[in-house]
Order: structure tokens, then C-alpha cells, then sequence
């Protein structure tokens, strides 16, 4: 049995530094509490020069009883992960500094990352359970962080929708064990086509569900525009990113390596999901002034999207690169709209962005490269992972999907050019206290992941062949 | 080579957005009109270069996403040889022309600079996400144009509607390219590639549905009729600037991705619906000239127009498929016609719109009915103004002329009727045309009520120099078409030979 940890130093960097900095933090003076969010950057860039090592070394290998594997999709998630969460701690400097609880807000942030990391490799139910339960119960306590009603309300929101539905997964993940006497994905992936039909075709979905309440996917979805709005923004950042790409990476990894040869025609039931949730998700967007509520349901549509991959899991060879290459396009240019959000804090509203192009170029530009990416025009890195996902889906043999996901992207720049426009009317611009900048970091943020997700179409050619590879059972 | 052409534009603007400072805004103009005028040079000594037999040359092809089959790949041949000089002349017209303007004009200078490099890119593309890749480039451009220095709320309406209706198009010729994308074996987006290997040859409905999405979005572009309904408002809502850049330029993409992609890499399905284009090509026609003769604004007008002229190019290259298998000669003659009139609308329809905007400055109106006698308060601009007319309408000696009886000539041999039909979309042009000028130009002296105290002037330099060098370049290409013809017909020759596989 392998049991090399030296194969989890992402995932325990991320651990121990949370462990050392609650202890530090118990010590150190207010001011000096920054300590731990330096400690945290370290345990970010520990892990991402471990994952690079595995991956240029091609250590891939499954540990613990192949209970997790280290992967091409763990690799290239665990790079997109810990750069997110890199992203999110610069962007949360100004928000927590000197608050006196700011060391708790690094741990947590440390933890539920960890737990994000251990949904990547999951290829056991049960540590899939433990996994969803690691990123999940930090998030709640991070989006109650301010401690104000709207926060409070979100956060219940989002504990009740995940302990409600994560026992529902593992009601699921009980019912897959008696279907196929067995957690492991191997060995489910031999027992299930022999079991009744009903049963995992219920225990799939009922496991589906906790997985969607983490991505924020349709039907699992109603948390999200309240706690995107309700948390503060770097939170909100947060939690509309990182669960998502654990989540998915999770739900690809499931249906590819224990239901690929199940009679459950899951992909149908994947290709509807996706269809619901990118179409509720920009209806919804629609006519939001709110900034935050807008973004919110712009992550819901996203994820229809990036849900047509899961839907041709073992359709065609291109859903697995074109996923992990989605979500880390997604994840940059996500973060870069919410880190301009972050550097406003109090422009809330679309009609304090008006004439923002003038007083803030870097911030517009920013945000003209992040709202045009995720509608998927050219050359952003979401447009090319567009352009992969639509490629995998009409080889899949899901035209419809892919002309669906055009209509809906077609739909979705109405409401993001609603955001844009106000950023260029020379008439009338918004009171200057509306665009007032609190400090460099969260700016420099936005500017890093504009840079990021603008990047990332440009030199895709470098960073799309890091999706190539099997996943290890 | 010719990525130094095509990024040139973009790196003077980056660099324009990045100094720090402020300069005179005189200054960003004439960086502005200096790079233009370079990158016609540099176009210039391309074309003096240029082996008319050779097909496609200045090839360079760099490895870019190599995992999604799209490379870095680009080349010129005759069919594209003379749209990437339209587009050089074009923007330095326009450069010239805007020489006074006074508003924003940093990020205006950068905004025009960013769309000649993605009207160029997307001339000289030969991998088909390329080719996308500045589509979409254009439209975000000229959103921005409309938008910012458009005619005030008017105007960011009109831009959405035409953001909107153009990205739709732009999305279903994606999907289009996907789908020939994964009928190629290997997977590829290479155009050259594309069309050696025919991978949709024998699909029968699967390439009927690759051609209905890829004709969709660059009939939207074109603009063909029943897609046309974004281009009046954009056109009259938009900077004279930025309508000339449009019509002149923008316009061209639709009807240069007809010779480019779907014609050679659809020969089976082009063939096969060459009729349905042809009909689509004559109901532009017709139907553009009759709604623009209703018009009572000049710039409408001459928006509504474009459909017509548009409508030409797509009865040539319908005629061309239609045909396909009889007169070899008649079809690439219709192939030819058809980018000699994109040639030649660019020029004409670029300087009318300029004199538009010069109508505009004057008196805060394109309202016909607002201006009479005009040619004795200025008979510099009505004069410019009659030539651009009559050389729109297809009078003999201007480019026009030459283009539209290629493509009437080359269609008849099996298009008769059709053809017919659409000949007569001169006639209504002649009398719109006459009917605006008749109004405008001649009769009693009058002007809109804004202008009694300052009196209409005639065409300053810039306006005269920028509008005057388009149509005397018409005037050139009217009277001696052979240079540009020598380049154009062995391209369409390949191309016709490609379609009739």
C-alpha cells in the first residue's frame, strides 16, 4: 500500500500552516497579525512548487489505498486552487487588516482551501464526504465574518442549504455502497453496471446534489446570490470560485472513473443541469443593479457551461482538458471582477461605476477585460476555454447543448455591457467618494488577474497541454 | 512581414496608452496619421512585392494552441492583397479627416489604432479562431467608437443593437468553425488545411448546418437582408469617423469571409444552396435600394445603400456556386467583380460618409429636406459630393462601374432572371441618388435654422484631402482597373476552381 505523503505536500502545507497560524496568532500583537497571511502566501507558493515538481517529474500515484489520486486533473486543479486562493489572500489585505479577529480569517481561508484541494483528488466516496465537509464548514464561518445581518443571514443561508444537502450525499454515498459493496471508484466501477438500476441511478443523484450545492449549480443554487452579497467581497470571491473548481473537478472525476460503464444515462442528466443552470443564471443576471448580485448569477451561468463538460465525460477526449483549462480561465478572470470590486468598496451599485474609465483607466480596464472574458469574446482565456468546451460538447455528440450555451452567451452580454457602458458615459459621473480606492493591494489584485485572465488566451497553447494525461484509478 | 503591418497599429496604440503625460492632443493625431501612412507604405512595398500567380504569399505560421489545433497563421493572396490596402487607405483618410477632432482624443486615436489591427488580422488570417479572434476584435472596437463619440443616449443604444446582432452572427459562425474543426482529420483549424483536405465533402446535412452557421454570421456582418437591421441605426448614430471605418471597412469582413472560408471549404454545400444566396443576394438589392430611396435622412440613405451594394457581392459569389461545372470563365469573372465592389464601395461609400460628417458639422443635421442650394454656399463640397454620388450609382469611369459589370456579366450566363432583377437596383439607386442631390445641392439657397449666422462653410483641407484621395482613387481603378484586376483574377480563378470540386 502507498502511503507517501511526500504525494499530499499541497494539501498539507495548506494544513499545517493553518495549524501554525491559529497557534501564532493566539501571540501576536493586532498589528502584527499580517504574519499568518505571509505564512499562508508561503504555504500557497510551497504547494504550487511541490505540484510543479510532481508534474515535471511525472511522480503521478495513488495514495492510501488509492483512496486520493495524484493526477493530471488533481495537478492542474491543485495549480488552479492554490493560485486562486494566492489571488484571493492579496485581495483581502485591506478588507481584514488590523481587524481583530484577522488571523481566524487566514486560517479559515487556509482551511477551507485544504479541504478545496482534497475534493480535487477524491477517489473514494467517503473521502469525497470528508472533503466536501473540509470546504464546506469553514466557508460558513467565513461568510458570517463581518458579523452584520446581512452576513449573519447569509451564512445560515448557506450552512442549512449545505448540511441539508451534504446529508443527502451521504445518504447517497450509502446507497452506492449497497449497490456496489464498495466506495472505492474502481471498484464501483466494475459492481455498478451489475446493480439495480434505481438505486444507483438515485444514489448518483442524491451524491450529485452536495456536489452541486458546491458549485452553485442548478438546483442547488439559491445560496448564492445572498451570500455573494451578504459576505465581503473577498469572501464572496471566494466562495463563488474555489468550491466550484474542487467541486467539479470532484463530479468529473466520479462520473469518468465509477459510472462509465453504468446504464444511468447521466449524461443526459448532466447535459439538462447544464442547460438549466447557464439559462436560470442569466435570466436571473438580467436586470440586477446590485454589482455583487450580478456577478453572482454570472458565476451561476458559468458553471452551466462548465457543467457541459461533465455531461460528455467519457464522450470525447476533449472534456477533460477543456474542464480543467475552463476552470482555471474562469477562476482568473472571476477573481480579477471581484478584486475590482474589492478596491470599491463603496461602489455597490452599476450606477456608481459611471465614468470609472476616467478616475480609475487600470480598474475600467481591468474590468473590461474580466466582464468581456466571461462573456467569451477573443483573445481572453475563457473565450478559449469556451471555445474547448463547445468543441467537446458537439463532439459528444451534444449539439444542442453547444448552440444553447451560444444563445446563452449571446444573452449574457446584455447584462454585462449593462455593467460596462457606465464606465465610459462622459455625462454625468458618479460622486467621487462612490470610487474612492482604499489601498494598493486589492488594485494590484485586479490588475494581476486581468493580466492572468487575458494571458491565458494568449499563451493557452503552454497551459492547455497540462490537461492531457489519464486519470489514475 | 505581414505581422509588422498588422501590429503596428496596436503597439502604437499601447504605447499611446501607456506614456505618461499629457501631450497637445494635435500630437496623438498626427502619430496617428504618421502610422497610418507608414502602414500604407509598408502595404505598398508588400503589394510591389507580390507575385500575382503565386498564391498565397508572406506566409508565416508559429505554432500558438497546438492542443486545440489553432496556430499563429498568416499569408496574403490576391483575394486579400487589395482589401488589406483598402484598409490602409481607409484609415489614413480617416486619420486625416479627423485632424481637428477635439474630444477624448487620446483614447479615440488608440480605439481607431486598435481596429485597424484587427481589420488587418482578420485579412490576412489563415487559421480560422484567428480569423475570429479579430471578428470579435472589431466589434468590441466599434462598440466602443459608437458608443463614446456617437451622437449622445442615441447612440449607445444603437451600439448595443449592433454589439448585440453582430456578436450573435459572430457566435454562430464560432459554432460553424467548430464544426469543421472536428470533421478535419486531424482536428484543425488551419484554413489552408482545411481546404486541401475538403473534410465535409459527402456530409450532406452535417455540412448543410456548418454552411447555414457560417452564412448566418457573416450575413450578419455583411449586412444581408434579413439581417440587416443593425446597420441604419449604427450607421447614423455613429462619428462620420467611425461610419466609414464601418461600412467602408467592417462590412467587408462578412462578404470577405464568403470568398475565404465558405466557399472553399464548403464547395459541396456552396454549390448546392448556390441559389438560395443567389435570391438572398437579390433581395438585398432590391430591397435595400427601395427602402433607402424612402429615406428622408442622407446618412440612412447612404446606410440602406450599402445593403444594395452588399447585396451585388452576394449575387456574384451565390452566381459563382450556382454555376458551378458550366463557364468556368463567367464564374471567376463574378468572383472578381465581387471583390473589386468590395474594393470599390469601400472607397466610394468611405468618402460619403466623410462628406456626411462634413454636412453634419455644418448644420446638425442629415434631414434632406433641411438643406437646399447648397452647391452656391459651398460648391466644393457639392461638388465632391455629386462625384461621390454618381460614382456610388455606377457611372462608368469610377471603380463601381468596373465592378458591377463584372459581377452582372459573370452572373447572367446562368442567372438570368435574377440577375435581371437586380439591375434594376441600379436604376432605383440612380434615382435616390439624383433625388438627394437635386434636393440638397441645387434650388433656392436654404439652410437649417442652427446655421443663419455662421453660413455654411465649404470643405476645409483635411475634409477635401481625405475624401477627394478616396474617389479620385476610385476614379483611378474606374479608368485603369488593370493593376488591381491582375491581382484579383488569379486568386478568384483558385477560388472558383476550389468551389467546383
Amino acid at each position: 500500500m502507498n502511503e507517501n505523503l511526500a504525494a499530499l505536500i499541497p494539501e498539507l502545507a495548506l494544513l499545517g500552516a493553518a495549524v501554525i497560524g491559529l497557534l501564532a496568532g493566539s501571540w501576536l500583537p493586532r498589528r502584527r497579525q499580517w504574519v499568518v497571511a505571509v505564512l499562508a502566501t508561503a504555504a500557497c507558493t510551497a504547494g504550487l512548487v511541490a505540484t510543479s515538481i510532481t508534474m515535471a517529474t511525472g511522480r503521478e500515484q495513488t495514495v492510501f489505498s488509492n483512496a486520493f489520486a495524484v493526477d493530471t486533473a488533481t495537478n492542474a486543479g491543485r495549480l488552479t486552487v492554490l493560485g486562486a486562493l494566492l489571488l484571493v489572500i492579496t485581495m483581502s489585505v485591506e478588507t481584514v487588516r488590523g481587524h481583530k479577529r484577522e488571523t481566524e480569517y487566514w486560517v479559515l481561508l487556509l482551511l477551507a482551501g485544504a479541504g478545496t484541494l482534497a475534493l480535487l483528488g477524491a477517489n473514494d466516496l467517503l473521502m469525497l464526504f470528508a472533503a466536501y465537509l473540509l470546504a464546506s464548514i469553514p466557508a460558513y464561518a467565513l461568510v458570517a465574518f463581518a458579523k452584520d445581518d446581512s452576513g449573519t443571514e447569509a451564512a445560515l443561508k448557506y450552512y442549512l442549504m449545505g448540511a441539508l444537502l451534504g446529508t443527502t450525499m451521504l445518504a447517497g454515498i450509502a446507497l452506492f455502497y449497497g449497490a456496489g459493496q464498495s466506495t472505492l471508484y474502481r471498484e464501483l466501477r466494475h459492481a455498478l453496471p451489475e446493480a439495480p438500476y434505481g438505486l444507483v441511478a438515485v444514489a448518483l443523484v442524491a451524491v450529485l446534489a452536495g456536489l452541486l450545492f458546491k458549485a452553485g449549480a442548478v438546483p442547488a443554487h439559491f445560496w448564492v446570490p445572498d451570500v455573494t452579497d451578504g459576505a465581503p467581497a473577498p469572501v464572496a470571491a471566494y466562495v463563488t470560485t474555489l468550491p466550484k473548481i474542487g467541486a467539479l473537478i470532484a463530479g468529473y472525476r466520479l462520473l469518468h472513473q465509477a459510472l462509465p460503464d453504468s446504464d444511468v444515462n447521466w449524461p443526459l442528466l448532466l447535459a439538462v443541469l447544464a442547460a438549466v443552470t447557464m439559462t436560470l443564471g442569466n435570466l436571473a443576471a438580467f436586470f440586477q443593479t446590485s454589482v455583487k448580485r450580478l456577478l453572482a448569477y454570472s458565476t451561476i451561468s458559468q458553471v452551466g457551461y462548465l457543467l457541459m463538460a461533465l455531461a460528455v465525460a467519457t464522450r470525447t477526449d476533449l472534456a477533460q482538458q477543456s474542464l480543467l483549462f475552463y476552470l482555471a480561465a474562469y477562476a482568473a478572470t472571476n477573481l480579477g471582477a471581484f478584486a475590482v470590486v474589492t478596491a470599491l468598496p463603496t461602489a455597490r451599485h452599476l450606477d456608481d461605476y459611471r465614468c470609472l474609465a476616467r478616475r480609475h483607466p487600470g480598474l475600467a480596464a481591468v474590468l473590461v477585460v474580466c466582464l468581456l472574458g466571461l462573456v467569451g469574446t477573443p483573445p481572453t482565456g475563457v473565450f478559449l476555454g469556451k471555445l474547448e468546451i463547445f468543441s467537446a460538447a458537439v463532439d459528444g455528440g451534444y449539439t444542442w447543448l453547444a448552440v444553447l450555451a451560444v444563445a446563452n452567451t449571446v444573452a449574457s452580454l446584455f447584462y454585462y455591457l449593462r455593467w460596462l457602458a457606465p464606465l465610459f458615459t462622459s455625462t454625468e459621473p458618479a460622486p467621487a467618494p462612490a470610487q474612492a480606492v482604499p489601498g494598493r493591494w486589492a488594485a494590484a489584485t485586479a490588475y494581476t488577474a486581468g493580466i492572468l485572465a487575458l494571458g491565458l488566451g494568449i499563451a493557452g497553447g503552454a497551459v492547455l497541454p497540462l490537461g492531457y494525461g489519464d486519470l489514475l484509478p | 512581414m505581414l505581422s509588422d503591418v498588422t501590429f503596428l497599429p496596436l503597439l502604437v496604440s499601447v504605447a499611446l496608452m501607456l506614456l505618461p503625460g499629457r501631450f497637445p492632443e494635435r500630437a496623438y493625431l498626427w502619430v496617428w496619421i504618421t502610422t497610418a501612412a507608414v502602414d500604407l507604405a509598408l502595404v505598398i512595398a508588400l503589394w510591389a512585392g507580390f507575385d500575382s500567380q503565386g498564391g498565397v504569399q508572406y506566409e508565416q505560421r508559429v505554432r500558438w494552441i497546438p492542443g486545440a489545433g489553432v496556430s499563429y497563421h498568416v499569408g496574403v493572396d490576391g483575394l486579400s492583397l487589395p482589401l488589406l490596402a483598402l484598409t490602409c487607405v481607409l484609415f489614413l483618410a480617416v486619420a486625416v479627416y479627423s485632424l481637428r477632432e477635439s474630444s477624448r482624443v487620446r483614447p479615440y486615436v488608440c480605439l481607431f489604432l486598435f481596429l485597424q489591427t484587427a481589420s488587418l488580422g482578420l485579412f490576412v488570417a489563415l487559421d480560422l479562431i484567428l480569423f475570429f479572434v479579430f471578428f470579435d476584435l472589431s466589434i468590441v472596437g466599434m462598440f466602443f467608437v459608437i458608443a463614446g463619440w456617437g451622437h449622445g443616449e442615441r447612440a449607445r443604444a444603437a451600439a448595443l443593437k449592433f454589439f448585440l446582432y453582430t456578436f450573435i452572427g459572430s457566435l454562430a459562425l464560432l459554432l460553424g468553425f467548430i464544426g469543421l474543426y472536428l470533421a478535419a482529420d486531424p482536428h484543425t483549424f488551419d484554413i489552408v488545411d482545411l481546404t486541401r483536405t475538403n473534410p465535409l465533402a459527402g456530409h450532406g446535412v452535417y455540412a448543410s448546418l456548418v454552411l447555414l452557421a457560417i452564412g448566418v454570421g457573416l450575413a450578419v456582418k455583411t449586412p444581408a437582408v434579413p439581417f440587416h437591421t443593425w446597420l441604419p441605426p449604427a450607421h447614423t448614430e455613429a462619428p462620420a469617423a467611425g461610419s466609414a471605418i464601418l461600412a467602408a471597412v467592417l462590412l467587408k469582413m462578412g462578404t470577405y469571409g464568403f470568398v475565404r472560408i465558405a466557399m472553399p471549404l464548403l464547395p459541396g454545400s456552396w454549390r448546392h444552396y448556390g441559389l438560395a444566396i443567389v435570391i438572398v443576394g437579390v433581395v438585398s438589392v432590391v430591397y435595400g435600394a427601395l427602402v433607402a430611396l424612402a429615406q428622408t435622412d442622407f446618412k440612412r440613405m447612404i446606410a440602406y445603400t450599402s445593403v444594395n451594394h452588399m447585396g451585388y457581392i452576394i449575387l456574384a459569389v451565390g452566381a459563382a456556386g450556382a454555376l458551378a461545372g458550366t463557364d468556368a470563365q463567367a464564374r471567376s469573372l463574378a468572383v472578381t467583380g465581387a471583390v473589386t465592389q468590395m474594393v470599390s464601395h469601400g472607397l466610394i461609400t468611405g468618402a460619403l460618409f466623410l462628406l456626411a460628417g462634413v454636412l453634419y458639422d455644418r448644420g446638425q443635421t442629415y434631414e434632406i429636406d433641411a438643406y437646399s442650394g447648397l452647391a452656391a454656399h459651398a460648391p466644393r463640397f457639392a461638388a465632391a459630393t455629386g462625384v461621390a454620388a454618381f460614382a456610388s450609382l455606377g457611372i462608368p469611369g469610377f471603380s463601381g462601374f468596373i465592378a458591377e459589370f463584372q459581377i452582372f456579366t459573370g452572373s447572367l450566363a446562368s442567372q438570368a432572371v435574377a440577375t435581371g432583377i437586380a439591375v434594376t437596383g441600379i436604376l432605383i439607386t440612380a434615382a435616390l441618388f439624383l433625388r438627394a442631390l437635386r434636393a440638397m445641392l441645387l434650388g433656392a439657397p436654404r439652410l437649417p435654422q442652427s446655421v443663419h449666422t455662421t453660413g455654411f462653410g465649404d470643405l476645409k483641407g483635411r475634409e477635401a484631402v481625405s475624401s477627394i484621395a478616396l474617389l479620385a482613387l476610385a476614379l483611378v481603378i474606374g479608368i485603369a482597373p488593370r493593376w488591381l484586376l491582375d491581382v484579383i483574377e488569379p486568386a478568384s480563378r483558385t477560388v472558383t476552381g476550389l468551389v467546383a470540386r
